[in-house]
């Protein structure tokens, strides 16, 4: 779309690639997917003709030199993908090419003709326009005659490319090569590179487009994830600072602290910090803000990275937020994980996904502090900082708590730094002894663009909740004391 | 071996390649000289009837199969080295002991 239109492009059927690519792989072109053991292929390429039938209309012919199609269609089958179904409707078509060594002799000249005319029916019989070759390597492992291979194969992707079917190889990585039998020499036109690695213990897939001839592509990493939905790429690097600002004011979910901004609450959109040491009340003011938010018949997401569900929303209810009927209509949903399970980016892309899926109007993350035990501080910062440009793209209400190592220690805190200056509103939570007695209070270290109360507040925390000492806050809602 | 064993083979070919031609020519000589009378080869040709090609798995062209007997061998190129065929179809015995 941002080029005149100079190479016709088909959709790859994968989430998110699409946009990657500037609208998918080129039409009637032979597209190299290489990575190593594991990385998703084979996925990949069923994917591929899967949605290309499902959502194209472009029948499609698997050409499984490794699998049998019954292991194939029981491989994806919890992925959603009925291969017996979409054969039977004469959709798809796949096709095993068998090659054993041990019972196979060569003499003499010979050639893959076979394969051509057996492709060449298979395609012909269900009038395809999507091809896949997983993996068209393993010839070489099953015939000798390397100098001959490499001649057939570079024929074949010429008659592929005569017979305007799109495509996808698949290579296995080589170890400076990035296929074994250096296939990328032979399709010049899409080279796609899969990656899995695992660092510090996590695993993260990631997808680079090594080359893409006549057009524009993404040049970085892209995360991808692999569900029950089958394979998504989502792009998050693209994100700028053009993003619109409401006016609007939303409540915080907690009547007396609404009455501590001069306009009720929180600008709509914004994005706010709620920090403290542990045991200062942090969740549950992301259940107040949950609360407002339910009430207002608005979507919450909540990532919960450190209590059960359940946990949670027992543990609210003791101390008066009932949020049990919004997670039965729905309105709210938790999503909890442990921050150790998957990588920052894999983070990311779920939450991403769920924001498509589910929609929330509002999003908590809680803690986000516990998200540095799976980066380094420089890459959890870049991941918040995606996660904040993303949230206010889509103009959701996003609170965040952080937890505190130690009281006004916020050296070794390289979360609260990253966030709080990304940060709308940022409420600074305490714990103090005064005379043996423990004395909440809170503080709003800034709201952008709003007038606030600038002192502390004292509070108290019973089974009807939080309320807020009346010697400290202000005599009416809308005098913000300005010192 | 014994003298009733009946050879049937099966020759995959594609159009009259020269490939082709000189691998029937080849297999039709080491039957005549080797299994006179004992012996049946079906050349199929698979752009008249490629469904068949997926059943026997061809890949390369020419291919012979081994039918009869049984288990099956597939021998793939032009059958231009006499020895290495008759190996291969197990018509003669290896000369020396297994070779790898």
């Amino acid at each position: 779309m941002q080029q005149t239109a100079s190479i016709a492009k088909v959709s790859t059927g994968i989430e998110g690639l699409d946009e990657v690519t500037s609208g998918g792989f080129p039409r009637g072109r032979p597209v190299l997917i290489c990575g190593s053991a594991g990385c998703g292929k084979t996925l990949f390429g069923i994917q591929f003709l899967v949605k290309g039938i499902v959502e194209s209309d472009e029948p499609g012919v698997f050409v499984s030199f490794e699998e049998t199609s019954i292991d194939l269609t029981n491989n994806v089958a919890s992925l959603g993908f009925d291969l017996d179904k979409l054969t039977s409707e004469g959709k798809l078509r796949i096709d095993h090419v068998q090659i054993e060594r041990s019972e196979i002799e060569e003499t003499g000249e010979y050639d893959l003709e076979g394969l051509f005319i057996r492709l060449n029916y298979a395609i012909d019989a269900i009038g395809a326009k999507r091809v896949v070759l997983d993996t068209i390597e393993s010839l070489f492992s099953g015939m000798q005659n390397e100098g001959l291979l490499r001649a057939e194969i570079r024929r074949l992707f010429g008659w592929l490319k005569e017979k305007g079917v799109t495509t996808v190889i698949t290579g296995e990585r080589g170890n400076n090569t990035l296929t074994r039998q250096g296939l990328e020499e032979y399709v010049s036109d899409c080279v796609i590179l899969l990656d899995f690695r695992v660092v510090d213990q996590i695993a993260t897939r990631r997808l680079r487009i090594v080359k893409y001839r006549g057009s524009t592509h993404g040049t970085n990493e892209y995360p991808f994830l692999i569900d029950e939905n089958g394979i998504s790429v989502i792009p998050i690097t693209s994100l700028k600072l053009d993003y619109g600002a409401s006016s609007d004011v939303i409540s915080t979910g907690l009547p007396p602290l609404d009455a501590l901004f001069k306009k009720g609450g929180f600008y709509k959109g914004g994005s706010t910090l709620i920090s403290g040491t542990a045991g200062t009340a942090k969740t549950i003011l992301a259940g107040y803000f949950a609360l407002g938010s339910c009430l207002r018949n608005e979507r919450v997401l909540l990532f919960s990275f450190e209590e059960a569900p359940d946990q949670t929303i027992r543990n609210l209810l003791t101390i008066g937020i009932d949020l049990r009927p919004y997670i039965d209509s729905k309105l709210l949903l938790i999503h909890a994980s442990r921050p150790t399970l998957y990588g920052l980016e894999m983070h990311l892309l779920v939450v991403n996904k769920l924001l498509v899926e589910f929609k929330p109007k509002a999003v908590i993350v809680d803690p986000i502090s516990s998200l540095v035990s799976v980066g380094s501080p420089l890459e959890v910062k870049a991941m918040l900082v995606r996660l904040i440009d993303t949230l206010k793209i889509h103009k959701i209400n996003a609170l965040f708590t952080c937890l505190m190592s130690r009281i006004g220690s916020t050296a070794d805190d390289g979360t609260i730094e990253a966030v709080s200056s990304l940060a709308d509103n940022w409420l600074f939570l305490q714990n103090e002894l005064v005379d043996s007695k423990r004395q909440r209070s809170m503080l709003i270290v800034k709201s952008r663009g709003m007038e606030h109360y600038n002192d502390s507040v004292n509070f108290t925390i019973s089974p009807a909740g939080i309320s807020f000492a009346a010697s400290s806050t202000p005599a009416t809602s809308n005098s913000a004391n300005g010192k | 071996m014994e003298n009733e064993q009946r050879w049937e083979l099966r020759l995959y070919v594609a159009g009259q390649t020269p490939k082709s031609i000189l691998a029937l020519k080849n297999i039709t000589r080491y039957c005549q000289e080797n299994l006179e009378g004992r012996y049946s080869i079906e050349v199929i040709d698979l752009l008249k009837t490629p469904q068949l090609a997926e059943g026997d798995q061809i890949v390369a062209i020419p291919t012979l199969i081994r039918k009869v007997p049984i288990p099956i061998r597939k021998i793939i190129g032009d059958l231009s080295d006499e020895e290495k065929v008759l190996v291969g179809l197990n018509i003669r015995p290896l000369p020396s002991k297994n070779k790898p």
